[in-house]
């Protein structure tokens, strides 16, 4: 799926909710659907600054695809995190770099994009990208960019 | 017509009125503020004072010979009177205007410590204090190659006093210790500590943030030293604060930021500096600030100020009675003496996942440290959820909170 289709799959699957305590309940849910992050990547070379809670972030390189591992220890941010991953992980870093994260104002989430130091999403989307600019250099060096 | 002005009677409902920020609404509800601990809401007589004050009144203060500046001074230096009532200190002399708690204390740490501290001597906190009262004591230590002690404290979040003796000791040049604890709501014995400081010659400064907005502060009966506060949480504005301190030692200190107002003659080979207060007000102060804490302080004053501390000591008796009843709700903080302040974290979520559904109902609380990271890691958190109570929260608002959390319980688990 490309990165834009999944961006309208999100959106479509976000738009049944009409209260925000049914949009929490899913965001929760896909927090806990997320693949277990190994213990041992728990450190702060891991660890999202700018977050109140703890939030970890790893991304390996698959063919020309970045797939990202990520957790936290609260449960909505986990959730916010599950959803940047389910547009950005398994995309090439050229269209993560070229991606706003603005379906999170589509969906009515955007108010976690403040520079506020609450969950730090703007900080993980941050990070993402420079996972994404670090991943590019590496392919663009061995030829596959 | 809403004046602001407290009636005489103690009235939740006719007190709210004064707030205007408290009638609005977070998230399509009616908004439930419980973050005073943070910053408290500002009365509407502030808020036309400082408005009137920039629309009419604005000069320079000091100095000016014009009608408008003598004007400013008087309504700028007639908070300094207020101060002095309110806190019950000798002379309008021994009040220095500073930006807030946080500069009081870095301005006696930049001057009475490091004027005194020399290697091997101590400084002694709590385990309690706020990074505000931790770091700019160590910033001083580390410069004079001092160190720093800390009054334990047992797992309700109280000072442990039994060792006091031992931990004053013949090195300790001064004590700095809150009078409440901004997490916990602790209120601790400093006149206690005081007393014992002081058998042994020792200085004490206490930052009372916490609980100026809520009890009686008189100096002169606590005997402290220095003692420092907020304008905001006395619902003033942001960036005023002030440093009480004895006038002896006031007298002692050198001069903290040099510039404009604190001195008397400059000459490129020597200056001479002014006397006390000016001596350590540095530059053209915040104006219009200082003369919002006067009104402030002035509604304070039209309060009943016994009956408010009564009710918040009710809303807080209520909120812990049932939030303990909130299965996997576990209190940080269960001193037998608490202000209104209640920190808590939840098996169910994370204390970022409580703010965040509080907030989607519509309640302010502050989640996080609270900048007391050794108070965390006493209590082996990595945060809490603090809810804390001003005299205009009702008790309609303890319940939604509760109703809030329950509901946490229900997304979470």
């Amino acid at each position: 799926m490309t990165i834009q289709e999944t961006k309208d799959q999100v959106i479509q699957e976000f738009s049944q909710f009409t209260d925000w305590e049914d949009k929490y309940r899913h965001l929760i849910q896909m927090g806990k659907a997320l693949p277990v992050f190994p213990s041992g990547f728990q450190t702060d070379d891991y660890k999202v600054n700018g977050c109140q809670s703890q939030v970890w972030l790893k991304a390996d390189l698959d063919g020309n695809r970045v797939v990202f591992l990520a957790d936290s220890d609260a449960f909505i941010v986990k959730g916010l995190v599950a959803l940047l991953l389910r547009i950005y992980s398994g995309q090439t870093p050229a269209d993560i770099l070229a991606f706003p994260p603005d379906f999170l104002k589509e969906i009515g989430l955007d108010q976690h994009l403040s520079q506020n130091r609450t969950n730090g999403l703007a900080a993980m989307v941050k990070k993402i990208k420079t996972y994404a600019i670090g991943y590019q250099m590496v392919l663009q060096r061995s030829g596959k960019g | 017509m809403n004046t602001g002005l407290a009636p005489a009677v103690f009235s939740v409902d006719q007190i709210r009125k004064d707030f205007p920020l408290l009638a609005g609404e977070i998230n399509g509800k009616p908004l439930v503020y419980l973050d005073n601990a943070a910053t408290a809401q500002k009365p509407e007589s502030v808020i036309r004072r400082m408005d009137r004050y920039y629309r009419q009144e604005n000069a320079n203060v000091h100095r000016g010979i014009h009608t408008l500046s003598q004007n400013a001074t008087t309504a700028y230096e007639s908070t300094r009177s207020q101060v002095r009532e309110f806190l019950n200190a000798r002379e309008e002399e021994e009040l220095i205007f500073t930006s807030g708690t946080t500069e009081g204390i870095n301005l006696v740490a930049a001057t009475f410590a490091r004027q005194m501290l020399k290697p091997g001597d101590e400084i002694l906190i709590s385990a309690m204090e706020h990074h505000s009262n931790i770091v700019p004591w160590q910033m001083a230590l580390e410069e004079k190659g001092g160190r720093l002690r800390v009054i334990p404290m047992n797992d309700r979040g109280e000072l442990i006093l039994e060792g006091l003796d031992q931990l004053l000791t013949g090195k300790t040049r001064l004590v700095a210790v809150s009078h409440m604890s901004n997490t916990l709501g602790t209120i601790n014995p400093v006149k206690e500590i005081i007393r014992q400081a002081h058998d042994r010659g020792i200085p004490v400064l206490v930052d009372a943030a916490q609980s100026v907005p809520h009890l009686p502060v008189d100096v002169q009966e606590l005997d402290c030293d220095f003692l420092v506060f907020s304008g905001h949480k006395v619902f003033g504005p942001t960036g005023i604060g002030i440093l009480y301190g004895k006038k002896e030692l006031l007298d002692s200190l050198p001069p903290y930021h040099g510039g404009g107002d604190m001195i008397k003659t400059v000459t490129f080979e020597k200056t001479t500096y002014n006397d006390l207060p000016f001596r350590l007000e540095a530059g053209t102060p915040n104006i219009a600030a200082g003369i919002g804490l006067g009104e402030a302080i002035a509604y304070l004053n039209r309060l009943d100020r016994a009956a408010a501390l009564k009710h918040e000591q009710e809303l807080l008796a209520e909120a812990t009675e049932k939030m303990t009843e909130i299965p996997g709700l576990r209190l940080i903080g269960t001193a037998a003496h608490k202000g209104s302040v209640i920190s808590f974290v939840m098996a169910s979520a994370h204390p970022a996942d409580i703010g965040m559904i509080l907030d989607q109902e519509g309640i302010a609380v502050r989640t996080g440290h609270h900048c007391t990271q050794p108070v965390m890691k006493q209590f082996n958190i990595p945060a809490t959820a603090r809810a804390s109570f001003a005299f205009y929260n009702t008790t309609e608002e303890v319940d939604r909170l509760v109703r809030a959390l329950r509901k946490i319980n229900d997304l979470f688990g």
